[in-house]
């Protein structure tokens, strides 16, 4: 029997450790490697235009990386359940690969897709590549129910055994077994659209910091790997003013869309550790990065109302104001608090920032300053981030906002000295706010406090150059403190500071 | 033996007429007697009542559509003591609101009936208006507990001062057996609680009034003469005086068990009065278990008058940033200290003055820290030195400095050893 397979790429945007591609490749006469672009997408409002370049950059490095093995990728414009009959059709399709998505959407969505590939006679493999364990296995060893608590979480992933390990890229050889019918205007068909065509003005800036793909993620990796070599030292790194600025060797926005694979990474980490330590075996602390990401992910699956507050079993209901206006002043930097609209400029311009910058910004609109709801904040995370994607962002600002995973909400970050106190030198508020930079660092994270003559010397006066501080931040603080203590002393399992 | 529920149904929510009738046609006893089919019109009232009592309101208010005697039993004063107005508005609050038509019923029907009410109130300035609108009906009300609560910005604090103050003083006037109050972040002023004192004054055993611009010292210590059964209190600072603290040790008072006082900075560069350890030692001789809690929200150069003497402080929380050398203060001259929760510290370690406070805070049962650092040998001595009286631990994960004889993940088993039970520090996603 003749097999014709269809890869669908969605995340998992890579050759490399991609069992499901395999398995597409495995005994197969053609085989095709498709991403489905829903075209209402880019007009969607959520999606920023760093991510849609992330994206597209990472489609055409899976297309190049694919011509080097005489294929191409298909990019198909329309909704999943629309294209993939006339597919099946157009190709004679007998095999369809995808790799496991564990989110709610991910699974309701491919269980309808696997029964109309059924209806056409089409088999599905599914691998799960995308978390370094199943998130299923994890709840079932938990008594049929996600850990809650981080500690907890790592005490089930302890007894667990490691991760499977990861699959080498495809092969030559593979490939030239298998063919891929290339029609001369595929580029026009199937090609990877520009920003523009999606409807970007895009103003030549070809200068950003984060490029989208495989062959970077797997360079990064190394100058990663290097880095921790270097520093021979696997503990917390203290973060200092430079952490602030965006890592040449950062790799979350490619775990997120797949370029890299985790089980890769973690992997390397794990080599490199004994190479280095030379002892048995490493600490959890060594993969903390990725067990977050396979926390929410696991807190995640099963729960479709995991991104709300309303509905949401593990949430805590808080009464959020509603305040739109403020909203905006926060998601677009215009707070009057130099460190909090830094990291948010930050944020729309790269699309990354340190996840101490991210306590900040989420501290600030939700239990520290301004109360407003967390998913306001997740949803300008959504589209402004390149790693945020549904479980890690929704896990997050729950967590970050005390809503959720049994969190102690006396810790608030105050949006002048946590600034000051990470970066002292101020560079990084000059970076982004470019209007403060003649402040002296006595006063660039409290510019209001600043004499007239100074901001006169600075030229830049508050008020009229740059915004005054929206809020007075001891006093929300202190009502914030009550609300919060209001809620949870409500509940029954509160088991935190009394008064 | 077929048993038919004689209960029926009134599809209309207006209020039940008739199906008495037909009540006491199917309460006849089947033919096969020995079992009386449960009767349900005839459940007595105080069963009723008990019943209803566990019911939300809103299964109340369907109870009450079954029929007369139900619809009587809803209406019954027992079950109007206590309620909570939720005013909201949509454009400011995802939250609903108590509907209106419900609280038109209840100041008609129940408003002598009401004694313990509070108002959750959202930021919009609509919502604490209709708040105080409720509150001038109170007219017929004898309140015993009455709290205004804010759950998002104060908006009471928005409102034109004599709106309110006219609310609130028909509250004050008509209840005379007020013994709860919370007006947190509410316009109040002096001449207010100068007629709350004149009704209430035997009966007033808790005032929380914390954020109330208005106030004078003046205007507190009225209270605190005339109030002899005041047990809890909770002011602002600048309230403060060391005539409050002695009026309420005064011989006729009752025991204090409860001070909260909030430190907050409206300027950088404030200064603060000082209150003199005389009158704090007043306090405890009056009241030896009395609790006394402090929030500071100040600039760190703002502490200079605080912690110079000796302070029974039981609950003391720093919310912005506090200077190491503040806590060291701290340890020397805070020897009731209970719970101590410190957001931020700065990047100096606070070895030394964790282990004095160990030493000389003997009840010490909470800690919290936030933005600090503490070496690991020297987190691990305070808690050797605490024990096993420290029930709450909490401590960020950053906090923490591993040195040449913890390692993070040694810490965790060394400390709990000394608990008594399993700890871990205090956690945040890096991502």
């Amino acid at each position: 029997m003749v097999v014709n397979s269809v890869h669908w790429f969605r995340k998992g945007l890579r050759l490399h450790d991609n069992p499901a591609l395999q398995e597409a490749l495995n005994g197969a006469e053609t085989v095709r490697c498709v991403y489905i672009l829903d075209p209402w997408f880019a007009g969607s409002a959520n999606v920023g235009v760093n991510r849609w370049r992330f994206l597209l950059e990472s489609l055409e490095d899976l297309d190049t990386s694919l011509r080097k093995l005489n294929s191409r990728l298909f990019v198909v414009r329309g909704q999943p359940t629309d294209v993939f009959p006339r597919l099946f059709k157009e190709w004679n399709v007998t095999r369809l690969t995808f790799e496991y998505d564990s989110e709610p959407y991910g699974k309701e969505r491919d269980a309808a897709i696997i029964k109309m590939a059924q209806e056409y006679g089409v088999e599905t493999a599914v691998r799960n590549t995308h978390t370094l364990y199943n998130p299923d296995r994890i709840i079932e060893m938990n008594n049929h129910s996600p850990p809650l608590t981080f500690k907890r979480f790592q005490a089930i992933v302890n007894r667990l055994e490691l991760p499977r390990k990861p699959l080498p890229t495809i092969s030559q050889e593979q490939m030239a077994r298998c063919q891929t019918k290339i029609s001369e205007n595929h580029d026009e068909r199937y090609g990877v659209p520009s920003l523009e065509e999606l409807g970007f003005k895009t103003h030549g800036d070809s200068s950003h910091v984060w490029k989208g793909g495989e062959t970077e993620a797997l360079e990064r990796l190394n100058k990663h790997l290097d880095r921790k070599a270097w520093v021979a030292n696997f503990e917390r790194p203290r973060i200092t003013a430079q952490s602030l600025f965006a890592s040449p060797t950062g790799l979350s926005p490619y775990l997120r869309f797949g370029c890299l694979s985790c089980r890769v990474f973690y992997y390397n980490l794990w080599e490199l550790y004994m190479k280095l330590r030379r002892s048995s075996s490493p600490p959890l602390s060594l993969f903390g990065q990725l067990l977050w990401r396979e926390f929410f992910y696991t807190a995640g699956t099963n729960n479709p109302n995991f991104d709300h507050m309303e509905g949401n079993p593990i949430c805590v209901q808080i009464p959020w104001d509603h305040n739109p206006e403020a909203l905006a002043k926060w998601a677009e930097g215009r707070t009057g608090f130099p460190w909090i609209d830094a990291i948010m400029t930050q944020l729309r311009q790269e699309g990354w920032i340190h996840h101490l910058a991210r306590h900040a910004v989420a501290c600030f609109l939700t239990r520290g300053d301004l109360w407003i709801s967390w998913e306001s904040g997740m949803k300008v995370f959504e589209e402004l981030l390149l790693d945020a994607d549904w479980s890690v962002n929704a896990g997050s600002w729950m967590w970050l906002s005390c809503s959720a995973f049994f969190q102690q909400f006396f810790h608030c970050y105050c949006p002048v000295g946590f600034g000051r106190r990470t970066d002292p030198s101020g560079d990084y508020i000059r970076r982004y706010i470019p209007k403060l930079k003649d402040y002296p660092n006595r006063y660039i994270f409290e510019p209001w406090n600043a004499p007239e003559s100074v901001q006169k010397a600075a030229n830049c006066i508050v008020g009229v150059d740059y915004p005054k501080p929206m809020i007075n931040h001891a006093e929300n603080s202190r009502l914030n403190i009550e609300r919060m203590k209001q809620v949870y002393q409500q509940l029954s399992h509160y088991r935190g500071l009394s008064e | 033996m077929k048993r038919r529920l004689s209960r029926e149904r009134e599809d209309s929510p207006s209020s039940c007429e008739g199906p008495t009738d037909s009540c006491k046609r199917v309460r006849q006893p089947t033919e096969d007697s020995g079992d009386l089919p449960p009767d349900w019109a005839r459940l007595p009232q105080e069963i009723l009542l008990h019943i209803f009592q566990f019911l939300p309101l809103l299964d109340r208010a369907f109870a009450s559509q079954v029929c007369r005697g139900w619809n009587e039993a809803f209406h019954m004063p027992e079950l109007w003591r206590c309620f909570e107005f939720e005013l909201n508005q949509p454009a400011s609050s995802y939250l609903k609101a108590t509907h209106p038509d419900l609280i038109k019923q209840i100041i008609k029907r129940h408003s002598n009936h009401l004694q313990y009410v509070s108002f959750k109130v959202d930021s919009s300035t609509e919502s604490a208006e209709a708040a105080c609108d409720i509150l001038s009906q109170l007219v017929n009300c004898s309140l015993k507990t009455l709290g205004l609560i804010s759950t998002a910005r104060p908006s009471f604090m928005e409102l034109p001062k004599s709106h309110f103050i006219s609310a609130l003083t028909v509250v004050f006037v008509n209840s005379k057996s007020l013994s709860s109050l919370k007006i947190d972040d509410t316009p109040v002023d002096d001449p207010s609680l100068k007629v709350l004192v004149a009704n209430n004054s035997d009966t007033l055993k808790l005032l929380k009034m914390s954020s109330c611009p208005h106030v004078s010292p003046a205007g507190i210590l009225c209270v605190a003469d005339q109030c002899h059964g005041l047990r809890e209190l909770a002011l602002n600072y600048h309230l403060l005086s060391d005539e409050l603290l002695l009026a309420l040790s005064s011989e006729k008072h009752v025991h204090l068990e409860h001070l909260r006082i909030d430190v907050v900075s409206e300027n950088p560069g404030q200064q603060f009065h000082t209150i003199k350890k005389s009158s704090w030692d007043a306090m405890v001789r009056h009241s030896p278990k009395f609790n006394l809690v402090m929030y500071f929200f100040l600039y760190e150069d703002e502490f200079g008058p605080f912690f110079r003497d000796e302070i029974p402080v039981t609950h003391l929380y720093f919310g912005r940033s506090v200077s190491k050398e503040v806590l060291g203060r701290v340890g020397m001259n805070c020897p009731r200290l209970v719970e101590l929760v410190v957001c931020a510290n700065g990047l100096r370690p606070l070895d030394e003055e964790l282990i004095r406070i160990a030493e000389r805070c003997q009840h010490l049962s909470a800690i919290g820290l936030g933005e600090c650092e503490v070496s690991c040998s020297a987190f691990v001595e305070f808690v050797k030195m605490c024990g096993r009286r420290l029930s709450q631990l909490s401590i960020m994960e950053e906090v923490l400095i591993p040195d040449h004889k913890y390692s993070l993940d040694e810490i965790h088993w060394e400390v709990s050893k000394h608990l008594g039970r399993v700890w871990f520090p205090d956690m945040m996603p890096t991502w």
